[in-house]
């Protein structure tokens, strides 16, 4: 069985997000650039699957500026087998996003797709949802743990109520949750032998994928700031401050 | 004029107040109606749950054997024919919804506001994004507008409504690929903390899952919902749907106690709707009290037990 893993660049998690003076969007020229955090856990899924011998190829793919080919090689380092990168400078939004992996699934005919449950850039949390509709196959979000046996695959979701169980037959989508895994760490070997591993690229314009009409954002701003509010002594005094408020 | 169908989201019989919250984020629209969508095998009682809420102009019902369970794969083909006629179609960004609203968006062939956290006007929104970080205004082009409410943004709507409520027949095939096998809920007799109007949190500092029993005696004697910082629940000291934050539960009760909780931006991210947030960490300088109303330093284990005392 073939994987197929969205593995989409973000701004690190450990930037501090910053709206631009002119209120168009968020600062990221010069900022840290890392793989999307959930689609690590899903590609380390996707690893430890074909270290089960589940999985016979991990493939990666990711919608990006030509610059993203270091990204990739990251990916690739981690340890899948080949990487796609669909080449574009347009910001992609997510229907149009599945769009293009549906392409991707046309040609590559994956038994599993993994992707992680949002990006956590613009948190979304739909792209994997919306590829399973457009490919008209099962979907299980919030993944922290799958099983796979033969044709199905059980997934334990992490929903509001507690754990749920579902079985999907394959091919589906699976989004990742935090708790699945733990990515491992990419050693330096694994930076030279990703060198020599398959990248292939296609600019978007010859994927043959109509971009669907997208939300347009027309203003950016930092949330409103709860401001810090007065240190009390000891026990006594916080509580006579709650019995002010009516709280307690 | 705008006409919103609301997906409701209900569980063992019960409608979630998701769904009130979703009804006053439908009201700021001014709509012509907003009606909504019971999807269930046996959906009287949750329908005349949904009917009571103030601002209802109808409440559908779908009754299949197969909306037993909340499957979105099942459900968004019925979702996305019930669209028909609507303007917007609102499910709550919990995860039912978060599951649920993209397939349908999906299936109508277009795009959705995702945590929709204020109403500009009937095409424009505003949402979070970069975990809260920044919010942005977004307006939805030509078509059916699909959208998750943020469910922390809005209050639930009051009761006294009195909705009609109609049968509906949709001819739609349902897929069988897709199966649900079980819910292990975590079962408690406290408030849910998604809905409490008191919620206690312990963090890492509690040092081990007995620990916790003086956040839950703190709770109880509040009448607290009992909540988490992930590092409590990596640590194993609770189970994950405790988790307080932007990756798990986003809160906005009343009155938030942080208890041994350092105050890291996912966890921020999830209280800062909540009226009043109390601090008690013995690091003075925590981010926590940067943003709590009320700050105490010093040892959670004399403190907190102090605390309940003092309530009587």
């Amino acid at each position: 069985m073939k994987i197929l893993v969205g593995y989409k660049r973000v701004v690190d998690y450990n930037v501090r997000i910053q709206v631009k003076p002119d209120s168009s969007g968020v600062v990221t020229e010069g900022v840290k650039l890392s793989p999307n955090p959930f689609d690590e856990i899903a590609l380390e899924e996707a690893l430890r699957l074909r270290e089960k011998g589940i999985a016979s190829e991990v493939v990666v793919a990711t919608i990006a500026p030509a610059d993203a080919q270091a990204h990739l090689r990251n990916g690739l380092a981690m340890g899948a087998n080949r990487a796609i990168h669909v080449v574009t400078d347009e910001v992609v939004q997510p229907l149009t996003a599945a769009r293009i992996l549906l392409k991707l699934i046309e040609k590559e005919q994956p038994g599993l797709v993994l992707l992680g449950k949002q990006a956590i850039d613009d948190d979304a949390n739909q792209t994997g949802q919306m590829l399973a509709a457009l490919w008209d196959r099962p979907q299980a979000t919030f993944a922290s743990e799958i099983v796979v046996d033969g044709q199905v695959a059980r997934v334990t979701r992490e929903v509001d109520a507690g754990l749920e169980t579902i079985e999907i037959d394959l091919p589906a989508v699976v989004t990742t949750d935090l708790r699945l895994n733990e990515p491992r760490f990419i050693k330096l070997p694994d930076i030279m032998k990703a060198k020599s591993k398959p990248l292939e690229t296609i600019a978007l314009a010859d994927l043959g994928v109509e971009a669907a009409a997208g939300l347009t954002a027309s203003h950016y701003a930092a949330p409103a700031k709860r401001s810090k509010g007065v240190m009390v002594k000891d026990v006594a005094e916080l509580v006579a401050a709650l019995k002010a408020k009516g709280l307690v | 004029m705008s006409k919103i169908l609301i997906v409701a989201e209900h569980l063992n019989g019960q409608l979630n107040a998701s769904t009130a919250k979703c009804v006053t984020a439908a009201g700021k629209l001014s709509p012509e109606a907003i009606d909504i969508l019971v999807l269930a095998a046996d959906a009287a009682g949750i329908a005349a749950q949904a009917a009571q809420i103030a601002g209802v102009s109808r409440v559908l019902t779908v009754e299949r054997a197969e909306n037993a369970q909340s499957l979105s794969a099942v459900l968004a083909p019925q979702v996305a024919k019930a669209a028909a006629g609507y303007s917007h179609v609102f499910g709550p960004s919990t995860t039912f919804g978060k599951d649920l609203m993209p397939r349908v968006a999906a299936l109508l062939g277009v795009p959705q506001v995702s945590d929709l956290m204020e109403v500009v006007d009937a095409q424009t929104f505003k949402r979070p994004v970069y975990a809260g970080n920044a919010i942005v205004t977004v307006s939805a082009p030509a078509g059916a507008i699909v959208a998750t409410v943020r469910t922390a943004s809005f209050p639930a709507a009051a009761e006294g409504g009195g909705a009609s409520v109609e049968a509906l027949s949709l001819d739609v095939a349902l897929p069988t690929h897709t199966r649900f096998v079980e819910l292990k809920a975590g079962k408690s007799d406290r408030p849910d903390l998604q809905t409490a109007s008191r919620v206690v949190s312990g963090g890492r500092a509690l040092g081990s899952a007995d620990s916790f029993r003086i956040i839950y005696s703190l709770a109880d004697k509040l009448g607290a919902g009992v909540g988490a910082s992930r590092a409590a629940v990596d640590a194993g000291y609770v189970p994950n749907d405790m988790q307080v934050g932007q990756t798990g539960k986003i809160i906005a009760p009343e009155l938030y106690i942080a208890i041994g909780i350092s105050g890291a931006i996912q966890h921020l991210t999830g209280i800062k709707d909540a009226g009043t947030i109390v601090a008690i960490n013995k690091d003075a300088e925590a981010p926590i009290f940067e943003i709590a109303d009320f700050g105490l330093v010093g040892d959670l284990f004399t403190l907190v037990p102090e605390l309940e005392a003092a309530l009587g």
